[in-house]
């Protein structure tokens, strides 16, 4: 497998660097995209609208912290609304990142060098984004601190046999991870960027932030030791997180929820949504920031190809689901399934079977697949309906329980909304901002990709 | 013989199969405070300049362990000794529903201590360097490959260890100030 990715001349496959380059176009090319190109009117554009996206998450969370989450349109029988759809969502989209960064390299799948950066950036700010609901749904986030075990006067401990409590370790270890992951690999780059640059300033906060680093053969030496650990130990990782966030719905007694299919189903969903995140970035990335060389046709084919592939596990899990519903003869389960069909909530579940299950099947097609434009807007469509699996696990289990005197329905306020697309625009903002002020995508790595290196890889 | 004004000689080279060959006859030749650079980790060379096992690997695991075994104690010793709850009877030590902090603690520290323990062991952050003082060197960064022998080599002599630097047909030999 690992031989297919290679660069071989007269291969069919796109290569996955352009050919042409070496050493010193690799790290001018991508240097410079921080360091010599002007502030263009387009980036300072959309940084401006996201950055106005923000403000109105500001209003939206100001409002909740003032006035408590009565300003959302939870209540009994829906208690979790927006929030944890969102919180679900955004975490799954991490995923792919952690994915593409760890997993593919254990798997040696070197074409993931160009990618891998923005992909792990992707993942941090996904799990910023995700990290931010469950502290807003807390009613007291300034209390957010109690979630964990530390000695107090209140002879209190968190309660380790709930997955809210394994969630927020879950969700901790991700997100340090990733933050560890992604600053090692800069920090070579980092040390390039300290070389490049002219100005003062920025060769002093470069220097610092590589922490002196100088390509010692004996440093490189543990480094490549370290990351590989890290690639290890992150693998199984981002299978669990997504695993125990499916714990906070499967432990529950909720028709709908309690399924053991859940843990593979919500990893496969999350890859699926993750994947569809990494093509809207690249796709706009490698278009404006000229990175064609690097972001080849290559990568955004494999990626078209994994979310074809992470579809078809979702669109198991929604089968085997439906099958378990009837099979297990429980008559609250069946009913689970005839409300999503029928319920008030069916239009959802149908938009969701559509956009997941019917719509990315022209990916099988080639044409499609690397064809940026359709395939943006295929990615477009997958997260919107991964978006709203989340919905239709988190409100329509909830809205109709055991019993017909506690159903009830759940309308999203204007803070709902506020808060849900205002992180969109959080999101967007601070991929604006690493795009212009860290290198995109993995300097050093790339360099190994390079045919001058060949001859010295360790494979 | 160490020289207290020079830190040591510096050769560079164009590609990386003459670093990896250079290393190989530095290190043949009896040099042993030596180090090489590149652009881009290579494993022959490191090997090439007798490095040949690093402890990162060991630190990640005791730092794993140590992780994993406190969050379980802590987890045991909060459900049975500090704040036990009967819920219908149910045992106090439920250990199956310990497992899930214990694997992810394992996983934290496992990580941390691989990342820490290698800047620690690399003596980073040390923002400034004697090598940084060569400009030439800044082509690290880029697309050179660098040896140096440091002047703390017991064979190190001034003279003698340009003259075999040269040997080794680098495009530069420069001196490191200290």
């Amino acid at each position: 497998m690992a031989d297919l990715m290679q660069v071989e001349p007269g291969e069919q496959k796109p290569p996955v660097i352009a050919p042409g380059h070496n050493y010193g176009t690799v790290t001018d090319k991508i240097a410079d995209v921080v360091l010599k190109k002007p502030v263009s009117l387009g980036w300072l554009g959309g940084l401006f609208v996201c950055f106005l996206i923000l403000q109105w998450m500001l209003y939206g969370v100001t409002l909740l912290f003032f006035k408590g989450v009565g300003v959302w349109g939870v209540n009994i029988p829906i208690g979790w609304g927006f929030a944890i759809v969102n919180f679900v969502w955004w975490i799954g989209i991490g995923h792919a990142g952690t994915l593409i960064s760890a997993i593919l390299l254990l798997l040696r799948q070197s074409w993931r060098n160009s990618i891998n950066r923005f992909a792990e950036a992707m993942t941090l700010f996904a799990v910023a984004c995700a990290g931010m609901y469950p502290i807003f749904h807390l009613g007291r986030p300034w209390l957010a601190y109690w979630l964990f075990p530390y000695p107090n006067t209140m002879g209190y401990w968190p309660n380790f046999r709930s997955p809210l409590v394994w969630d927020v370790f879950a969700v901790t270890t991700y997100g340090t991870i990733s933050l560890v992951f992604w600053f090692v690999g800069l920090i070579p780059d980092l040390a390039t960027m300290r070389e490049r640059t002219d100005k003062k300033i920025l060769k002093y906060i470069f220097g610092m932030a590589a922490l002196g680093w100088r390509f010692s053969a004996r440093h490189w030496s543990r480094y490549e030791t370290a990351y590989l650990l890290l690639a290890g130990l992150a693998t199984p990782l981002v299978l669990s997180v997504h695993t125990v966030v499916s714990f906070d719905f499967a432990v529950g007694i909720v028709p709908g929820w309690h399924t053991t299919i859940f843990p593979p189903y919500f990893v496969a969903g999350a890859i699926y949504s993750g994947f569809a995140m990494v093509l809207v970035l690249a796709i706009p990335i490698r278009k404006f920031y000229n990175l064609g060389d690097f972001i080849t046709e290559r990568h955004i084919e494999n990626s078209a190809m994994v979310m074809l592939g992470t579809g078809w596990i979702v669109a198991y899990g929604y089968a085997f689901e439906a099958f378990m519903n009837w099979y297990g003869g429980d008559v609250y389960e069946g009913f689970v399934r005839f409300n999503r069909f029928h319920g008030p909530y069916a239009l959802t579940y149908m938009a969701l079977l559509f956009f997941n299950l019917v719509v990315p099947q022209v990916l099988w097609i080639r044409k499609v697949r690397i064809n940026n434009f359709w395939l943006f807007l295929i990615s477009l469509d997958v997260l919107v309906g991964m978006w709203l699996e989340r919905f239709v696990i988190v409100v329509v289990s909830l809205h109709r329980d055991f019993l017909n005197s506690s159903w009830g329905m759940y309308y999203p306020t204007q803070v709902d909304w506020a808060i849900f697309i205002g992180t969109l625009g959080f999101f967007t903002a601070c991929i604006f901002l690493f795009m212009r002020v860290l290198p995109a995508i993995s300097i050093f790595e790339l360099r190994t990709l390079l045919p001058e290196a060949e001859s010295v890889k360790h494979e | 013989m160490k020289d207290p004004e020079i830190y040591g000689l510096l050769a560079e080279f164009d590609n990386a199969e003459a670093v990896v060959e250079a290393a190989h006859k530095t290190y043949a030749a009896g040099y042993r405070k030596i180090d090489a650079y590149s652009p881009f980790p290579i494993e022959e060379l490191w090997e090439a300049i007798g490095f040949h096992s690093n402890g990162v690997a060991k630190i990640s695991l005791l730092g794993g362990l140590l992780g994993g075994t406190s969050a379980y104690i802590l987890q045991w010793w909060i459900n049975t000794i500090s704040y036990p709850v009967n819920i219908g009877g149910r045992p106090y030590h439920s250990w199956p529903s310990f497992i899930i902090v214990t694997f992810e603690m394992t996983i934290l520290f496992g990580g941390l201590s691989a990342v820490f323990g290698m800047l620690a062991m690399n003596g980073l952050p040390q923002p400034y360097h004697p090598l940084f003082n060569v400009d030439r060197f800044a082509a690290v960064t880029r697309d050179k490959f660098f040896i140096a022998i440091f002047s703390s080599d017991a064979k190190y002599d001034p003279m003698e260890t340009k003259q075999f630097l040269q040997s080794l047909h680098p495009s530069a030999v420069m001196e490191v100030p200290t």
